[in-house]
């Protein structure tokens, strides 16, 4: 099968612009490397070849009207959490077996309006609790770079399907790491906004203080373009902040002469893969020598970030899921003979392992007597390591790290250790509990060809100085061509 | 402050669940070293230190309590694994509480 002849959505856009394709042609061109090898890297939980040529047939009309946008007949993906009104939604779990949601998100109505193309619903893991996609109840997902690894998670699907070009964007979900972790170990572009600058409305919770919607793609360009349609004010959730909307894409030519790079020191560890470290090192040295000055800061508390993430996650989590229970929607055991025989019965056989786990720990650090020693002092740190970051910004416009100590492990490497599992998310988690927006890049692929992610943190709000960051640094090392040797081999 | 096969089925009672004699053994340990892990943050003195529950600079978003009717009210009660009418059917509860 042929490499794609559009590398990233503002290559589509420019194309589509110029009619050089319809979207009905580049939605077909999508369609089929996904039906020729999705089989082997089953990122794809659901796919509607109609509903998208119907998308893209609307899409050519209204670009033939000379009315389209720049999303306008892109063919995207969605994680399998985002709520899209007639369409399954399963979350990666079997207890929302038969769910069909009566509303779309308000970032699928959105996105809508700009008539894109909606390909189908992505793999994750089971409520977008896990590291590795490998907690789905239906299927694992393949790293596209190594059919025998994994893609990372929770957003799996969704970064193994951009990577092997079966979508030119997705929509992903980070709670935790969950966004920027997968575009990372897939040699993609992931983005996790700021708290509160996406609607989550039509999102299923995980963990509310955290959660949070973002783009996956294949250039910093198309994350700013997909992050300004999904961005603002949704009087439908009431933690979306009523803040103006810029346009994410305007500023990123400015360059990065006279930004103030950070460089935590507490991110540079021990047990870091050396070719990680060498490739973060370099590419530092190499946005320094663009003229961006780099400067060395502390944040003392990294240390504590994963214990504190999973307490207030899973604390959350146990509240959160608290409202399947074979009532409403989903699964139900009918064997029960009682109310409450048929709520446990329900949710044992309806939640997975990893779930269940994180259910009980959450529900043991809220429970009677354990509250302060657990969920308080959490809560306390939290605003330590948000501290850390306040103070961090004083001195520096952007911080810079690796997004993931290691490139992707094996499939059932870390399946049975669950504690090694959540360490994976160690570079990640800090940013979700101070509410910042981060961005991962790929920044360089191992001699062995697995990508390599680097982390760029903003403040809070400042999505234009993190992608004109992350933006610049792209055209440092370009990335949107390389593709995984599956493609080639169809 | 170790977990017990005691505390393992006190926990799954108030979060519903039905454990298998296996989930539990396993629940056990699992539980014990992640909360293990979890004890580093007691070497950190929080005195004082105000919790943080949410990141936004906003304690509360007020709106006007207006009733908005949704379309398709059927396309709700059709998820239900049983319902009659624009209601939610449920196994007895008064047998459940009379038996025990």
């Amino acid at each position: 099968m042929a490499l794609p002849a559009y590398h990233s959505i503002r290559e589509i856009y420019r194309a589509l612009k110029k009619k050089e394709i319809s979207s009905v042609e580049i939605t077909r061109s999508y369609l089929d490397r996904l039906a020729s090898l999705d089989a082997r890297i089953q990122a794809y939980l659901y796919v509607d070849e109609q509903a998208a040529l119907k998308d893209a047939e609307a899409a050519d009309k209204r670009i033939q009207s000379g009315e389209a946008t720049p999303l306008t007949g892109i063919p995207l993906g969605v994680k399998d959490v985002i709520c899209m009104k007639g369409i399954p939604n399963t979350c990666g779990s079997r207890i929302l077996k038969g769910y069909i949601p009566p509303y779309s998100a308000t970032v699928i109505k959105n996105l809508r309006r700009e008539n894109v193309v909606f390909l189908g619903k992505l793999n994750m893991d089971e409520f977008a609790m896990g590291s590795s996609t490998e907690n789905s109840r239906f299927q694992i997902t393949k790293n596209p770079w190594d059919l025998e690894r994994i893609p990372g998670g929770s957003s799996g699907g969704s970064a193994a399907a951009v990577a092997a070009a079966m979508c030119a964007g997705a929509l992903g979900t980070d709670t935790g790491g969950s966004i920027r972790q997968p575009a990372s170990l897939c040699g993609i572009v992931g983005l996790k906004p700021t708290y509160g600058r996406v609607s989550r409305f039509g999102l299923v919770a995980f963990a509310s203080s955290l959660d949070q919607i973002g783009p996956m793609t294949r250039s910093v360009w198309d994350a700013a373009l997909l992050l300004n349609v999904i961005s603002g004010h949704d009087p439908k959730d009431s933690t979306s902040m009523p803040r103006e909307v810029p346009d994410y894409t305007a500023g990123l030519e400015s360059g990065i002469k006279g930004l103030k790079i950070g460089i935590p020191k507490e991110y540079f560890i021990e047990g870091m893969d050396p070719e990680v470290a060498r490739r973060v090192a370099e590419s530092i040295d190499a946005m320094k020598d663009a003229g961006a000055e780099i400067i060395e800061i502390s944040l003392p508390h990294t240390d504590y970030a994963i214990a504190t993430y999973y307490i207030i996650a899973t604390a959350e989590a146990s509240s959160n899921l608290a409202r399947y229970d074979g009532v409403r929607y989903g699964f139900r055991d009918e064997t029960a003979k009682g109310l409450r025989a048929m709520y446990e019965n329900t949710r044992s056989e309806g939640f997975g392992a990893e779930v269940k786990r994180r259910i009980m720990l959450g529900t043991y650090v809220l429970s009677a007597g354990y509250y302060d020693a657990y969920y308080r002092k959490a809560q306390q740190v939290r605003t330590l390591i948000r501290n850390d970051f306040r103070q961090a910004f004083e001195t520096c416009d952007v911080i810079v790290t690796p997004t993931t100590p290691t490139p992707a492990f094996k499939i059932g490497e870390k399946t049975q250790d669950p504690l090694q599992m959540y360490l994976s998310d160690i570079f990640t988690t800090s940013v979700n509990l101070a509410g910042l927006p981060g961005i991962s890049v790929p920044c360089g692929w191992t001699g062995g060809g697995l990508p390599i992610g680097l982390q760029f943190i903003g403040n809070t709000f400042t999505e234009e100085v993190l992608l004109r960051a992350a933006y610049s640094y792209e055209k440092i090392f370009p990335f949107s061509t390389r593709y995984p040797e599956v493609l080639e081999q169809g | 402050m170790a977990i017990g096969q005691k505390d393992v089925e006190h926990i799954a009672s108030l979060a519903r669940l039905s454990l298998s004699e296996e989930e539990k053994s396993g629940l056990e340990k699992d539980l014990n070293a992640i909360l293990g892990y979890m004890e580093a943050l007691n070497t950190l003195d929080t005195k004082g230190v105000e919790p943080t529950s949410h990141t936004l600079e906003i304690t509360n978003a007020f709106r006007e309590d207006e009733l908005v009717p949704f379309e398709k009210k059927e396309a709700i009660i059709k998820n239900a694994p049983a319902s009659e009418g624009a209601h939610f059917q449920v196994p007895p509860i008064a047998e459940e509480v009379s038996s025990t």
